[in-house]
């Protein structure tokens, strides 16, 4: 993978394809998961991936601790990346960090796609929106990440050490920004009207982590979002159906984009 | 050597109804309060009694869980402050990563040290992996809120002049004040528990004595020369009472008595590391690499393979022996001779130590057992432990 220094940070990158630009902002868990998907869109895009802060190999400055910090940086790359106006995915925490972008500065998006996205808290104090990953048996959580747990699941017992390392090391940083208040800024929701850009909120139908419930009252609570579910996926269709996911971005944002 | 006696009073009473997790997800309509009334006070009968045997007093935490139903260290060691006259308390202790309000934590051992006259010895722990859920504290923050609130906690012990100011990465005060300063000067002797060389060499720099619990035979020699070293290295004072070594005690007029008693108390290390496996590794607790084996491990097992025999055999803490434990230096058990014996050869083994933090109760040992217990080793052990 590239590297690219943002400021003082020096983050981890994947660049593949050309096209308009395409930033994908990836989720806490199985980054690994995504080879698929990815070159699925970078037939179409020019796509950039970034890994945060604290995961993979990327660095994360000791004053880098909530998804604030995850906004700032990425406004500061849209800005110097000159890509004019780039399409913005971002899936689960991914999506939280991509809301949290655009409630500063719509400025440099031309379009945003959000995936089984977090960030927001619709419930009331006793309801959980989200689940505990947690908290809830291994068995249990991966049936309810996975449509498919037996043929999406990784096997840890077959990755290597370094491999097992980054899982672990993005766990970490996933528990660092998303852990209190849980994977959601109690402040985002007051604050959706600025997102000011033609969104698409995407939602495996089978998401036993955030139901598409969730994604609903999330897509009618934007100024201008369609939702879209994606059949026999969970909380990553992407990793799922990485051909119904790239097909709905493309059919989505590329028309506009070229 | 000082003794201590320790007891994580357990609500036994529930055992037999749990299931694959002793601890977080098990419903409290499983403790009957008046049955936990009368546990909590034979508990705290059997730490009086300790007065008049001469045996220091220790008490610890843990929370949702039927293991160890001493969820406030600090109150115990109230109700002990008065009702004992001469001898120690050791809280270890609290886990002030995990608390909200270090400031809170400060004023409750500056209470107790004035109220006991000077007695309180105060530990600060970082807390077993599955006390992150009940607190709820980030896990990937959780070393850095602990030292924090450790330097918080002492400057406010240690400061008398009024108000100071407290802007720091996790806790936020503007007129830090506490009342009352505490009785002992600077401050209480403070404590840390410790399961590896790199924590050790941690207490070692701050002059914390360290307590090393569960480690045996096989782990405890290189957690007590990494303090040694580090001690040396950063010229603190070297004593041996700097470092502590928990063991499970059963002491009987016959070998097959203090054996038996042995066994009752090792409910404790049979039953305190059941636990459902997600609760045993949350991500940023442990550094990425050892978080990466557990992972492979399917999640099951921070703990396991920790107890070990003298000739490197993993012993499945749920099905340990009495013979075993005495092998893996757990347990000293037997007759006072035995129990004098097998604790030598362990003090000789690890280098020396300064505290015998004595597991007299634990599991389903009962009163008149438990009394029985420590009387005989007040008896007939502790006048040649104190010699060493």
């Amino acid at each position: 993978m590239e590297r690219i220094q943002i400021g003082d940070v020096s983050l981890e990158m994947l660049t593949a394809g050309a096209g308009p630009p395409l930033l994908f902002l990836h989720p806490g868990d199985y980054f690994a998961q995504h080879r698929e998907f990815f070159d699925k869109l970078a037939r179409h895009w020019r796509v950039v991936v970034p890994r945060h802060p604290g995961f993979g190999n990327s660095e994360r400055p000791d004053g880098f601790r909530t998804v604030d910090d995850l906004a700032y940086l990425y406004l500061d790359l849209l800005e110097r990346q000159g890509f004019g106006k780039a399409t913005l995915v971002g899936s689960s925490l991914g999506g939280w960090i991509a809301l949290e972008i655009c409630v500063r500065c719509c400025a440099a998006i031309d379009r945003l796609v959000l995936i089984d996205s977090l960030g927001v808290k619709f419930g009331g104090r006793e309801e959980r929106d989200i689940a505990d990953i947690y908290a809830l048996p291994s068995d249990e959580l991966l049936r309810r990440v996975f449509f498919d747990p037996g043929r999406s699941a990784p096997d840890y017992l077959r990755l290597g050490d370094d491999e097992l390392n980054v899982v672990a090391r993005d766990r970490q940083a996933t528990a660092l920004y998303g852990w209190r208040p849980y994977m959601h800024n109690p402040r985002l929701r007051q604050w959706l009207h600025r997102v000011r850009v033609p969104t698409l909120v995407i939602w495996g139908e089978n998401d036993g982590i955030v139901a598409p419930g969730y994604g609903r009252k999330l897509a009618r609570s934007l100024p201008d979002a369609r939702f879209e579910t994606i059949r026999e996926a969970g909380h990553y269709p992407q990793i799922e159906r990485p051909d119904e996911v790239a097909g709905a971005i493309g059919g989505f944002a590329r028309a506009e984009a070229l | 050597m000082k003794v201590w006696h320790f007891s994580e009073m357990a609500y036994h009473p529930a055992w037999p109804q749990l299931g694959d997790s002793y601890r977080v997800v098990i419903p409290s309509r499983l403790f009957d309060p008046k049955i936990g009334a009368d546990l909590y006070h034979r508990y705290l009968d059997e730490w009086a009694l300790c007065d008049e045997l001469g045996i220091n007093i220790m008490t610890n935490e843990h929370h949702a869980t039927a293991t160890c139903a001493d969820s406030v260290c600090t109150i115990p060691m109230a109700i002990l402050a008065r009702e004992t006259k001469k001898v120690r308390l050791l809280a270890l202790g609290m886990p002030i990563g995990n608390r909200n309000d270090p400031i809170r934590v400060a004023e409750e051992y500056s209470m107790l040290d004035v109220i006991s006259r000077g007695r309180i010895e105060m530990g600060f722990v970082k807390g077993v992996p599955f006390e992150i859920s009940p607190a709820n504290t980030n896990p990937a923050e959780l070393i850095e809120r602990f030292w924090e609130a450790h330097d918080l906690i002492l400057k406010a012990m240690t400061s008398h002049d009024g108000p100071f100011n407290w802007e720091g990465t996790h806790f936020h005060y503007r007129s830090v004040n506490v009342w009352p300063r505490p009785w002992q000067q600077p401050h209480p002797p403070v404590w840390m528990p410790v399961g590896s060389p790199g924590s050790a060499m941690e207490a070692a720099a701050h002059g914390m004595t360290i307590g090393v619990l569960n480690t045996g035979w096989v782990r405890t020699p290189p957690i007590f020369d990494a303090y040694r070293r580090k001690a040396a290295e950063v010229g603190r004072p070297m004593t041996p009472q700097r470092l502590a070594y928990m063991a499970l005690i059963g002491v009987g007029d016959t070998r097959e008595e203090g054996e038996r008693r042995a066994d009752q108390i090792l409910g404790y290390s049979r039953t305190s590391g059941i636990v459902a496996p997600q609760f045993m590794n949350p991500p940023g607790y442990a550094p990425p690499a050892q978080s990466a084996q557990v992972l492979k491990a399917s999640g099951a097992g921070f703990r396991a393979g920790r107890i070990q025999s003298r000739d490197g055999r993993n012993i499945d803490p749920r099905a340990m022996s009495v013979a075993d434990a005495i092998d893996a230096g757990l347990v000293f058990a037997g007759t006072p001779d035995d129990v004098f014996d097998q604790l030598h050869a362990f003090y000789d083994h690890v280098g020396g130590f300064g505290h015998l933090l004595m597991m007299g109760q634990g599991g389903l040992l009962d009163h008149g057992e438990t009394v029985a217990n420590l009387t005989l080793f007040s008896k007939e052990v502790l006048p040649r432990v104190t010699e060493l």
